[in-house]
């Protein structure tokens, strides 16, 4: 135990020094090897454009090599996998899509992650706009948004405890220590063991993911809502629209990039859902999703790498079009700078 | 008339604005509450009641039984049988009891009541009993009555002592931070590098490449676990080394983190102004001065926001470690354990609250005391003020 944490200190260490070294070290021998040096004529200085046209590469680099092997050679590799068989050796063109395709719990879980990608991001942009503005008119405003964006903190593994504490069932007849089926109990309902109930389980699992998120929402909206102009609110005050017309038609409409952009930042997060899942069903009780079937299959039987890799390159496909909007949203902000 | 009315709609408008909001708050802290509060309570209680009232003292029927014919005392022709119904060291209040099962709040606690045979039996409050009798108790075993306490609250740190030790949650808690701060430390450092080339260098391909970078932001993870895990196996088995290795997450961590660290730093730092490089450069400063002396204190904001975003997403990771890490005891972390604690311990929430409240202590710590940082970070990757 004490050795994993002198090891640890030890990594920290040589990581930094080795970074230092290598960012200090390449430009010293970059300055050095490429000293200023007065061609002959006395005119150009052929060494200070070679060092600058240098220097970049050994700034950025790293990074650059890093990237390339964890991000992007994975893409390419992942597209070529999906196309062969379960232990990656033959190539067996598209049968793992025709699998895929036939697959009673690859529907399922297609299912599934459409309704997370439907009530998800709905549900939190709700919530986060709700908290938004009714916090900025209280003058414990602060306080609320702090507690409701601690869940941002904790993990999702974390908040499936927190939440399958909340669910637990104590039998029918039994002493209810979860708070949903006590309140149900209290309301004169049935308690029930909620998480097995199919379609249903779907929205407990939901909650928790929404839990989550909303207070991401509202920290953004919170600030687009500060930028909406006062005039324009007051200009409809003085036509006589009341506060939810005037949050309607007004608030958000000036904000509603904003929205397009949680929204999105939440679907990729949605699509990628899997800590929940496993935590809670493991896919049990019809709620397979994409990322959790995906890692199933990388270790079910051994693993099939092929059928994995297939999956995996559905969930990039579905990513793709929010891929292209960023890249395009960038450029626009980019060309007004 | 007309004025009264509006003030009124307005106040109780107001009064809305507060309850709906309270009601929002209550609704998003209590289940977290409710972990907190649980994992300190006793694990008996925890199961007998929710967690919402275990401020308050409960009653409880039980039964005990009274000592039998080896423990019964002959004294002025009688014979007696006393003891306690709680054990040493354990404390509670008895309301009431009785000998019929049915009826374990039949008399008031006391109360001398008589038996059979001229026998008689009280109880008192503190558990303390005495039996009587002219004849003396024949069977070994005691006989059983019925009472009702009055149970205590208590809350313990014992469940925190029990996951810390024989859970191993506390050897996890290690391995996290073994993963977290040099996967934290690690990206800050090679990516600023790189933002700073992004924003203030001049090379070909520069901007077609963080073009690159901001289509990697939204990769989902899946593209990578396969192909790194097969990359990770063949080196390993080439160098005859794990392919599971702290080493190996570090790295993995870094690659993954890259893309939104360029992203925000090169950010911010195109935002600083120009003419502070240009003075410094005129001053022959290299890039490398800028950077070192003016650029990175500058980014001081941006470098922590993302160290925030980093190390929050590393603690709190379940899928890279479940890749790349083993499952033994060493390299093992809290996400991963919790995982395994909620397949074996479903039932034992004394376990799995503690445990699960261990694993986000230090992330709210964090969060809490860094909040200022991380609302900025988050603002800044994805609102352009």
């Amino acid at each position: 135990m004490i050795d994993q944490v002198i090891n640890a200190c030890l990594a920290v260490f040589l990581g930094i020094g080795f970074c230092f070294f290598y960012f200090a070290g390449t430009n010293w021998l970059l300055d050095r090897i490429l000293a200023d040096r007065r061609s002959v004529d006395g005119t150009s200085n052929t060494n200070a454009r070679r060092r600058s046209a240098i220097r970049p590469w050994l700034f950025a680099g790293p990074s650059l090599l890093i990237l390339s092997l964890y991000l992007v050679y994975p893409v390419y590799e992942t597209l070529k996998l999906s196309l062969m068989d379960n232990g990656s050796v033959n190539f067996v063109g598209f049968s793992n899509y025709i699998w895929l395709v036939s697959d009673p719990e690859f529907v399922e879980s297609v299912g599934n992650n459409l309704l997370w990608l439907i009530i998800v991001p709905a549900m939190s942009c709700v919530m986060g706009l709700l908290v938004a503005t009714l916090a900025d008119r209280v003058w414990w405003g602060n306080i609320a948004k702090s507690l409701i964006f601690m869940p941002m903190a904790i993990s999702f593994v974390g908040a499936s405890v927190i939440w399958k504490f909340v669910y637990d069932f104590g039998g029918p007849e039994g002493i209810q220590i979860g708070i949903l089926n006590a309140m149900v109990s209290a309301l004169g309902g049935e308690p029930k063991a909620w998480i097995t109930i199919p379609f249903w389980n779907n929205i407990f699992l939901m909650i928790i993911l929404v839990w989550i998120q909303t207070g991401f929402a509202m920290v953004i909206f919170s600030a687009a809502l500060r930028g909406v102009p006062e005039d324009t609110l007051e200009a409809a005050r003085m036509d006589g629209a009341n506060e939810i017309q005037i949050f309607l038609r007004i608030m958000v409409p000036q904000i509603i990039t904003t929205i397009l952009v949680v929204w999105t930042t939440i679907t990729i997060i949605v699509l990628k859902v899997f800590d929940i899942v496993l935590a809670m069903t493991n896919g049990q009780w019809d709620t397979e999703v994409l990322a959790n079937m995906m890692f199933d299959w990388m270790f079910r039987g051994g693993g099939d790498f092929g059928r994995g890799s297939a999956i995996a390159v559905v969930i990039m496909f579905a990513v793709i079009p929010i891929m292209v909007w960023n890249i395009k949203r960038f450029k626009q902000e980019e060309g007004s700078r | 008339m007309k004025k009264s009315s509006t003030k009124f709609h307005l106040l109780s408008g107001r009064l809305f604005t507060h309850l709906l909001l309270l009601f929002l708050v209550v609704a998003w802290t209590a289940p977290t509450l409710g972990l907190l509060v649980s994992s300190f309570r006793d694990k008996d209680q925890l199961t007998l009641s929710g967690w919402w009232s275990s401020f308050s003292s409960s009653e409880q029927s039980q039964f005990g039984r009274i000592g039998g014919s080896d423990d019964q005392i002959e004294q002025n022709k009688k014979y007696i049988i006393t003891g306690s119904f709680f054990k040493e060291g354990e404390s509670g209040k008895i309301l009431w009891f009785g000998s019929n099962m049915r009826k374990p709040n039949e008399f008031k606690a006391g109360k001398t009541i008589p038996l059979k045979k001229g026998a008689t039996f009280t109880v008192n409050t503190d558990g303390t009993y005495r039996w009587e009798s002219p004849t003396p108790y024949k069977k070994k075993r005691g006989r059983r009555f019925f009472f009702v306490s009055e149970v205590q609250p208590r809350f313990t740190f014992d469940n925190y002592i029990e996951v810390m030790t024989s859970q191993g949650i506390g050897q996890s808690f290690i391995n996290t931070f073994t993963v977290t701060i040099p996967a934290t430390i690690i990206p800050i450092m090679i990516a600023a590098f790189a933002a700073y080339a992004f924003a203030w260098m001049r090379f070909p391909g520069r901007n077609l490449l963080f073009v690159v970078v901001v289509g990697l932001l939204v990769v989902p993870l899946q593209m990578a676990l396969i192909p790194i895990l097969r990359l990770y196996t063949g080196i390993g088995s080439y160098f005859d080394l794990p392919p599971k290795s702290y080493l190996g997450i570090w790295l993995a961590h870094t690659g993954f983190g890259l893309p939104l660290a360029i992203y925000l730093l090169r950010n911010y730092m195109s935002s600083l102004p120009s003419s502070l490089i240009e003075s410094a450069k005129i001053d022959g400063a290299s890039h490398f001065t800028v950077f070192t002396r003016i650029i990175a204190p500058l980014s001081i904001p941006a470098l922590a926001s993302f160290t925030i975003f980093q190390f929050l997403w590393v603690w709190n990771d379940l899928l890279v470690a479940l890749v790349f890490l083993g499952k033994q005891d060493d390299q093992i972390v809290l996400t991963s354990r919790l995982r395994e604690l909620l397949g074996s311990h479903g039932a034992n929430w004394e376990i799995l609250t503690a445990g699960a409240f261990v694993s986000i202590a230090v992330p709210l710590i964090v969060f809490f005391s860094l909040q200022r940082f991380f609302v900025r970070g988050l603002l800044s990757g994805s609102v352009k003020e």
